[in-house]
């Protein structure tokens, strides 16, 4: 009953971290997209087989590392480099960096497993390599390519709780305040709250990949 | 139309796929390149639209050496179909068809237009498949729409490898016989890949026979089965390219043409004379100018005596139709048990007889090596 | 090959940074970790992984398989539903609840990584079994396999791999949440880490951070080898 008060007195505080969170989401993913789709058609060009296992171990290995170790890791570098390295920039790169593997693996997998018949049909119909790329591999990556994108997603929803060490604002900060004061009201109000966002934001973005899928692909 | 000038191909491992062939394909022909797999047919085909690169000699279109035009360009002139069929699946039958079109900027009415020409042309309903997508057809309807992509463009040239392997044997003949038909109201000039020999001598109007990037033959499918040119021909047309080649000769080219025929209100003295003189057996009886009543023959005529052919003559008869194949027409005449088939029009108008001991004599051909030939071969 | 060389870069970079640091007189007011600081939190780290990792297995595996069995399979979907939006909560979450409910101290701690491990093996394990050619199950079946039979030797053996990653991929997850236990009254090297966040030293995060991500991506490395040499020779690629 003490979260209830909790929620009731702080709604307009609980929802601006509900904003930042999501802002955070947003920002970092958006470059995660553009950075991972374009690395991903990039690596999946013919004769890049070993750019695209290294970049590809490189992403998979950077997935390992824990992400608190990852925002220690990142804060001299950035000081290093005169950038602010505590607060909104190491968090977005940070998430930047964890949003990567989903997105370029599976634009790399679906790009690359896309039916060569298709593809020896549109070069014998006279397409260029980009007709071929833009109309035939990337709509058939599309599905996948979100596929990647909503794992993404989940997995930065997540980080993004732990980015409040490094002084980002979001809904892990009631979690650590609550954590280091012992009250039990903010941490469960953080942790309900971050956790139906992670699983809205899963759904929805479930519905928009139903959606991206080209019709022809749909079972 | 299509020249192929010491036409050679070499991989750079050192292999060589091609090794300098020369042929011409005229316009309007279907040109089969047969062989087994590992000739280089592919290969052949694949350096007409310049999918692969040529290594050595020139092919010429239309009298233009195709590596003076852009790839790109040279490609959307051909059309081109491939054994996987390769439909873009996010993409509706419509906008299959119009890829090429679409590349071409055509606009959005002709586009339509196009495609509800083609689906019509390969007989489906424009109106019930238009807007479906690969996965909702069925093998041989995807096969179609396939071939109807490939026409898209209306291009002169058709580059078709395999188009028609990948689906039953039952479907595959139907589509067979339904392009045959197409073609012969298009009149493309078409290249077309196969290592079926049955499939080759169907739909070819010559055959290019290749071994290990050799070709070894180019001829009329007939010729190719009358007359092989060495021991690797013989072997893969077959032992029974006799009756191979029965499929592929019709009816018209073994019958005799206007045979003496009896009406039904002739009396069976004058009938019996003329089988006498004529030192025949069987008399076909027709009415009405030359319509097919059906026969009589030698022992009834005799048994009967006196009174006149409807008395004595069998009505229900067994006939071909011109055009049919002279593999379909002695099936008939042995299931039968008849030695001699009336062949009639659309209209049972009689137009010849075909006689078992005519068949034979063909089959007796066709066997001596060297000489077999039949009135269509030219060479 | 190049894998192996990029492999070996980075380790070097993690074990060198951890070291120059641990070399260093002072940062700032605070004397650095000496080695038996960081080896010591490296192995309480290993150990709550490794307690939490063998639990995770000894429930996650025989679960996710019994739910598999004919007439259990009514139990699958909320047991692998459950699991399916557990792993979409964020670890941290988890940890944070977990506190309340049983208190801070190491054993809780290892509970919370526990019930956040559980879930990739639960959910391998039974999309190992479930996601099997049902062909391969009838023909074993048409060869007069028992049951048994049939789950020892097709069944069990085909699932290994996926069994394998989802634990390969649990432990991973493990390494990083077991850095936040430390919230909630765990040990390891998210102890050194944290404290240099409250302290603001940042080399202090640095000594903390650079072995756990080593850790983790040797740990990553060793299961990753174990992965393959688990998978029948007839399912590797290539």
């Amino acid at each position: 009953m003490e979260v209830w008060q909790y929620i009731n007195s702080h709604w307009v505080t609980i929802g601006s971290w509900t904003m930042d969170h999501l802002w955070l989401i947003l920002v970092s993913n958006s470059f995660a997209v553009f950075i991972g789709v374009s690395l991903g058609i990039f690596i999946s060009g013919k004769g890049r087989e070993e750019v695209a296992d290294t970049v590809l171990y490189l992403a998979g290995i950077m997935m390992t590392i824990p992400s608190l170790a990852l925002f220690g890791l990142l804060m001299p570098l950035l000081s290093a480099l005169n950038l602010p390295s505590l607060g909104f920039l190491p968090a977005v790169i940070a998430l930047i960096l964890y949003g990567q593997l989903p997105i370029l693996r599976n634009t790399y997998t679906a790009i690359r497993e896309v039916d060569p018949a298709m593809i020896e049909a549109g070069r014998g119909m006279g397409m260029t390599s980009r007709q071929i790329l833009l109309k035939i591999k990337l709509p058939l990556a599309v599905p996948v390519i979100m596929a990647g994108l909503r794992n993404a997603v989940v997995i930065n929803i997540g980080i993004a709780t732990i980015a409040v060490f490094i002084g980002a604002r979001g809904l892990g900060v009631p979690i650590f305040r609550g954590l280091r004061t012992s009250r039990t009201d903010m941490i469960i109000t953080g942790a309900v709250f971050v956790s139906v966002l992670a699983l809205l934001v899963d759904g929805l973005l479930a519905l928009a990949e139903r959606k991206f899928t080209p019709e022809g692909l749909k079972k | 139309m299509i020249k192929l000038e010491n036409v050679k191909k070499v991989y750079p491992d050192g292999t060589e796929a091609v090794k300098g062939i020369t042929f011409e394909i005229n316009e309007g022909e279907l040109c089969v390149l047969l062989g087994p797999s590992g000739c280089g047919k592919t290969t052949t085909m694949k350096m007409i639209n310049r999918l692969i690169p040529i290594t050595e000699g020139h092919i010429y279109i239309d009298g233009t050496d195709n590596r003076e035009m852009d790839e790109n360009e040279l490609r959307r002139e051909m059309g081109y179909a491939i054994q996987e069929i390769g439909l873009f699946p996010h993409m509706t039958v419509r906008e299959n068809i119009a890829t090429v079109p679409t590349l071409k900027n055509w606009s959005d009415d002709e586009k339509e237009e196009r495609a509800r020409n083609l689906l019509n042309l390969m007989g489906m309903d424009p109106d019930e498949f238009i807007d479906k997508y690969p996965t909702e057809l069925s093998g041989g309807q995807r096969q179609r729409v396939g071939v109807a992509r490939s026409l898209g463009a209306d291009p002169p040239i058709m580059l078709m490898d395999e188009p028609f392997g990948a689906i039953d044997p039952i479907t595959r003949d139907r589509l067979q016989d339904e392009f045959l038909k197409i073609q012969n109201e298009i009149q493309k000039t078409i290249v077309f890949v196969t290592h079926d020999i049955n499939e080759a001598i169907k739909m070819g109007d010559k055959v290019a026979l290749l071994k290990e990037g050799e070709l070894i033959q180019y001829s009329q499918p007939a010729e190719l089965l009358a007359a092989p040119k060495n021991r690797f021909v013989r072997d893969f047309v077959g032992s029974d390219r006799t009756l191979k080649s029965l499929r592929l000769m019709k009816v018209d080219e073994a019958m005799k043409e206007s045979p003496r025929v009896v009406k039904e209100d002739q009396d069976l003295e004058s009938v019996g004379q003329i089988m006498r003189e004529e030192g025949v057996n069987y008399l076909i009886v027709v009415e009405n100018g030359n319509k097919l009543k059906g026969w009589i023959n030698r022992e009834d005529v005799e048994e009967a005596g006196q009174g006149r052919v409807a008395d004595a003559m069998v009505r229900d008869t067994e006939a071909a139709e011109t055009g049919t194949s002279l593999a379909n027409a002695l099936t008939v005449m042995l299931e039968r048990d008849v030695a001699n088939l009336p062949v009639v029009d659309g209209d049972n108008n009689l137009k010849g007889l075909l006689t078992f001991n005519d068949l034979q004599s063909l089959i007796g051909e066709t066997y001596t090596e060297s000489g077999g030939k039949h009135p269509e071969v030219s060479k | 090959m190049r894998r192996r060389i990029v492999l070996v870069i980075l380790l070097s970079i993690f074990i060198g940074v951890t070291i120059w640091i641990t070399e260093m007189g002072s940062l700032k007011y605070m004397e650095p970790k000496t080695y038996t600081d960081i080896g010591r939190q490296a192995w309480n780290h290993l150990k709550m992984v490794g307690i939490a990792e063998l639990l995770a297995i000894g429930v996650g595996v025989p679960l996710g398989i019994f739910v598999t069995r004919p007439g259990m399979k009514k139990f699958a979907t909320p047991i692998v539903g459950t699991a399916n939006v557990g792993q979409t909560i964020p670890s941290l979450a988890v940890i944070a609840i977990m506190a309340p409910i049983l208190g801070y101290g190491f054993n809780s701690a290892i509970i919370a990584l526990f019930v956040y491990s559980l879930l990739p093996v639960l959910r391998n394990s039974y999309a190992g079994i479930n996601d099997i050619d049902p062909a391969i199950i009838e023909s074993a079946k048409g060869m007069g396999m028992s049951r048994t039979q049939i789950a020892l030797r097709i069944e069990l053996p085909l699932a290994r791999p996926v069994i394998m990653a989802g634990i390969r991929t649990s432990t991973v997850i493990c390494v990083g949440t077991a850095t936040l236990a430390v919230l909630v009254g765990g040990e390891g090297l998210g102890k050194i880490i944290l404290t240099g966040l409250y302290t603001q030293i940042p080399l202090l995060i640095v000594q903390g951070a650079a072995p756990t991500a080593a850790l983790a991506v040797i740990l990553d490395t060793l299961l990753g080898g174990f992965e393959a040499a688990m998978t029948p020779r007839g399912l590797k690629k290539g």
